[in-house]
């Protein structure tokens, strides 16, 4: 066991040696750019983008033709977002998104508002799933994208998307997703979901840094974004730019041993991850973020009451985990995600994201329980507001200096 | 962030922690931060015979820069009279432990805790409370 361990899979995996393999040559011999039609460097490097489009629209249950390759998903969460506001401005001007968004989206629909558009931002239940009656007293004739996540990368909550499609359908709209956290991990298909734009990341399922798409349907309804970089008219015109050739092999080969492995990795992320929240909340006061049954197999948020999580991630420093903790962020101010399901500030403060992987073994979970109960009794020992607790003094009747 | 080798001992081997009476007119507590905020410190200091500091013990909720300081506050303590305590300030904490700037309210809620629990001990034994600057943040 390699100390430290990395629960930190929400955040980015480590690459799969096979997919490493499959792109060594791409970037050597087989170096040439896919769109020199030309010569046969050209073609050997077209012919690896195009395997790869099959492999990536495979895993969704697309055609190859709807991959638009990008460099990531906070580009292609950009491209879906402006590019249909551009495209579909003379159909309305209304997007509907939920508070619980990655930033990606979030500031997109921001910079749309900017630009006149107008954007409803859902809130969520406690659960951190949408309430699909709110959704659809949001829709109005106006609106021309719906865009909703897939599964949270924070709590890992799987929304209801094919009820979510449907509503947007019903009112004339299409449906985006950011299913970056989904993707490779459960069974995602555009068709039977309903999805007409849909981003992916290749280093969240083990694939390379810098490499994602964007799906884009072509039929049923044939789904237009406007370019939002100009140049050579590369990805049928949607995405200008010289394609990441070995990038984008190693997309398609992680997709691919994504599609061959999914099941059984569903099935021993989630007793690993079962073990271990089991083992957790046996602490006192230790609570679930979010809903429990509809939730990605690998992730676990608990909040340990009465201890801060960077403190706390201090004190478990041969875990690399996250947490909802201002500490951890630029802003100072605790997790967006779990304050909107109406944690208090304390518990969004006291919360551990632990994010499984397909290298994660048994042992290191087991260890990891050890090390995380360890750390939150001895920052309790630490804690005035635990010996509060424990005096039987209610926190809520002090008046607390707000600083 | 990597954290100082000085956070780093204070956090592993937190020096005086625990309680006094605070029903004691020998001590004084102060609570200081938020639990909204994300931290909260409790120190209490115990006063001797010429109004020196004989012991110092704190609790804190907080990141490992808040234990730090909080840890550091109370060893300073120990034998100053109240008065010298008082002239502790929180940039003197952030030297000592080479705390990043986002962490500089961390010492200043440790600034503000040593001085809560002196005006409460002040407060209890028939002085007058010291007017303290605007806090800080």
């Amino acid at each position: 066991m390699n100390i430290p361990i990395y629960l930190d899979n929400n955040a980015t995996t480590p690459m799969d040696p096979r997919v490493l393999e499959a792109m060594i040559p791409y970037f050597t011999s087989k170096f040439g750019n896919a769109a020199s039609r030309n010569h046969p460097f050209g073609w050997v490097a077209e012919e690896g983008v195009d395997y790869a489009r099959e492999q990536v629209a495979k895993l969704i249950g697309a055609s190859e033709k709807e991959i638009i390759f990008t460099s990531g998903a906070t580009e292609s969460d950009n491209l879906a977002i402006k590019g249909v506001f551009e495209m579909y401005k003379e159909k309305g001007n209304h997007i509907v998104t939920t508070v619980t968004e990655h930033k990606a989206v979030l500031d997109a629909c921001k910079h749309v508002e900017k630009l006149g558009g107008r954007v409803t931002y859902l809130p969520v239940k406690e659960d951190g799933l949408v309430d699909l009656a709110v959704l659809e007293a949001a829709m109005t004739n106006e609106t021309i994208l719906v865009s909703i996540m897939y599964g949270n990368n924070e709590i890992g909550v799987i929304q209801p998307i094919k009820e979510i499609s449907a509503i947007a359908h019903k009112y004339g709209a299409l449906f985006m997703t950011d299913a970056v956290q989904a993707v490779g991990k459960i069974p995602v298909d555009v068709n039977k979901d309903g999805i007409d734009l849909l981003a992916l990341s290749a280093h969240k399922f083990y694939g390379p840094k810098g490499v994602g798409a964007l799906y884009v349907r072509r039929k049923g309804p044939r789904v237009k974004v406007t370019a939002q970089m100009d140049g050579g008219g590369h990805e049928r015109g949607m995405r200008s730019g010289t394609l990441n050739v070995p990038g984008i092999v190693g997309l398609g080969k992680a997709a691919e041993l994504c599609m061959l492995e999914m099941e059984s990795e569903a099935k021993r992320l989630s007793a690993l991850r079962d073990k271990l929240q089991n083992g957790l909340t046996v602490l006192e006061e230790s609570y679930v973020n979010g809903n429990v049954d509809h939730r990605l197999p690998h992730v676990a948020n608990i909040s340990f009451k009465y201890v801060e999580g960077e403190g706390l991630m201090m004190a478990m420093k041969d875990l690399a985990v996250s947490s909802g903790s201002a500490c951890t962020s630029a802003s100072l101010e605790p997790s967006y995600v779990l304050k909107s399901l109406g944690l208090s500030d304390d518990l969004a403060h006291s919360s551990i994201r632990f994010g499984l992987g397909r290298f994660t073994t048994e042992e290191e979970v087991d260890y990891a329980i050890e090390v995380t109960k360890k750390a939150v009794t001895h920052l309790r020992d630490l804690s005035p507001l635990w010996e509060m607790f424990k005096e039987g003094i209610d926190l809520d009747s002090i008046e607390w200096a707000e600083h | 962030m990597a954290y100082s080798d000085k956070v780093i001992d204070h956090y592993t081997n937190p020096r005086n922690v625990g309680t006094l009476d605070k029903s004691s007119h020998k001590v004084g507590t102060g609570l200081v931060g938020a639990p909204e905020c994300g931290d909260v410190m409790r120190l209490q200091i115990e006063v001797g015979d010429d109004n020196i500091i004989t012991d110092a013990k704190f609790k804190t909720f907080g990141c490992g820069s808040a234990i730090a300081s909080s840890s550091l506050a109370t060893e300073w303590l120990k034998g100053k009279t109240i008065d010298d305590a008082m002239k502790i300030d929180n940039m003197d904490i952030v030297e000592e432990l080479a705390l990043p700037p986002v962490k500089i309210h961390c010492s200043v809620l440790a600034e503000d805790a040593i001085k809560a629990a002196i005006n409460d001990f002040r407060v209890k034994n028939g002085m007058e409370a010291i007017e303290l600057e605007k806090s800080h943040h």
